[in-house]
């Protein structure tokens, strides 16, 4: 699996990084990629409001509580809680694919990647490496204190860190 | 209260969180208080509102981290959230386990009751009469647990009640849910 690009939406659905992590990616204009980030906030809005009940994730619904499960807490990289549990999660097509992951405070990270089928074992890896990604954001963007909530993310240290996690070496 | 929880978090603090000198610690934010005090002149009320905004500012960005780093979910009730800040937040960075008690009938209301207070560790208040009566010394934390919270769209009002600091029997902090903010729960969730 190739990493093509990173997204960060904020809770609004601005968009507030986008960043290139393969050579021979078409550059969009700016005004194009905020259309782009705006777009996939709002299929997601809508995918959340339209999933059948049938295919929702019940493990909230069955009242388990945090306390009682095991679930986190527990690995050397915590399975992250995704609050994206009815809304878009991942988009398939012939030439790239697309991962979602949205934190509890609503920030949307966005993955896109090269085409890799079905098989459910990508899926877990583009959790993984979204997982990481979160951390490196709490730490890196959230940390600097001369980073505004909301606003564009232009941290050095950010580009770097998440440049070596997904540039391929 | 799992015990699995407890070992966790015992866990994340013992090997994934970073750890700075207790002296640096305290004396960082003593001096950050203390030039509070001077440069507003000793108006303590406005010293306690100035360590509840800077708390805010950090809560509303240690939330993303600890979230990130124990990959906790939503909590099914307030009750939750009380045993989740306690056992696991002031766990990890404080690496103190406050009491969570005085829930009141409702389950809206609740107190951390801690038996010590890293922030606190060589302080006397001054002996100005004053500041005994309206300092809340450690207030930085109410702004703490108020940003976080409200970053998880959780509106609460958290305030002291006593601290040993004036001479009461313990520390303690309310915390009292005002109510959820439903809009802002991003989409996707039910």
């Amino acid at each position: 699996m190739t990493i093509y690009s990173l997204y960060i939406l904020n809770k609004a659905g601005g968009l507030i990084y986008q960043q290139d992590y393969n050579p021979g990616l078409l550059k969009l204009s700016a005004n194009d990629y905020l259309v782009l980030a705006g777009t996939i906030h709002g299929v997601h809005a809508i995918a959340s409001k339209i999933t059948p009940f049938s295919l929702r994730d019940d493990s909230a619904a069955a009242g388990q509580s945090l306390l009682n499960t095991n679930s986190f807490l527990n690995h050397p990289l915590p399975v992250n809680y995704t609050s994206n549990k009815t809304g878009l999660n991942f988009i398939q097509t012939d030439f790239f694919n697309i991962y979602l992951f949205q934190s509890l405070t609503g920030i949307k990270f966005i993955l896109v990647t090269s085409p890799n089928g079905v098989l459910s074992n990508n899926l877990t890896n583009a959790e993984l490496i979204l997982r990481k990604i979160y951390i490196i954001f709490s730490d890196y963007v959230m940390k600097n204190p001369f980073y505004n909530l909301e606003m564009p993310i232009r941290c050095e240290l950010f580009d770097l860190k998440t440049t070596q996690l997904l540039k391929p070496v | 209260m799992s015990k699995a929880v407890r070992t966790a978090a015992d866990e994340i603090w013992k090997n994934r969180v970073e750890k700075i000198n207790v002296e640096l610690f305290t004396l960082t934010y003593g001096s950050v208080v203390s030039q509070l005090c001077r440069d507003l002149n000793n108006n303590y009320c406005e010293v306690n509102k100035q360590l509840e905004i800077m708390g805010e500012n950090i809560g509303v960005r240690l939330i993303e981290d600890f979230l990130a780093r124990t990959g906790a979910g939503r909590c099914n009730s307030f009750k939750e959230t009380g045993e989740i800040i306690s056992k696991v937040g002031f766990k990890i960075f404080l690496n103190i386990v406050p009491q969570v008690t005085n829930w009141t009938d409702n389950g809206k209301q609740f107190s951390l009751v801690f038996d010590e207070n890293p922030l606190a560790e060589f302080v006397e208040l001054p002996d100005d009469g004053k500041a005994v009566k309206e300092l809340w010394y450690s207030n930085v934390l109410c702004g703490v647990l108020k940003g976080a919270l409200q970053m998880v769209q959780l509106d609460v009002d958290v305030s002291f009640v006593s601290d040993v600091l004036r001479g009461h029997d313990q520390t303690e902090i309310k915390l009292r849910l005002i109510r959820y903010l439903k809009d802002e729960i991003p989409a996707g969730e039910d």
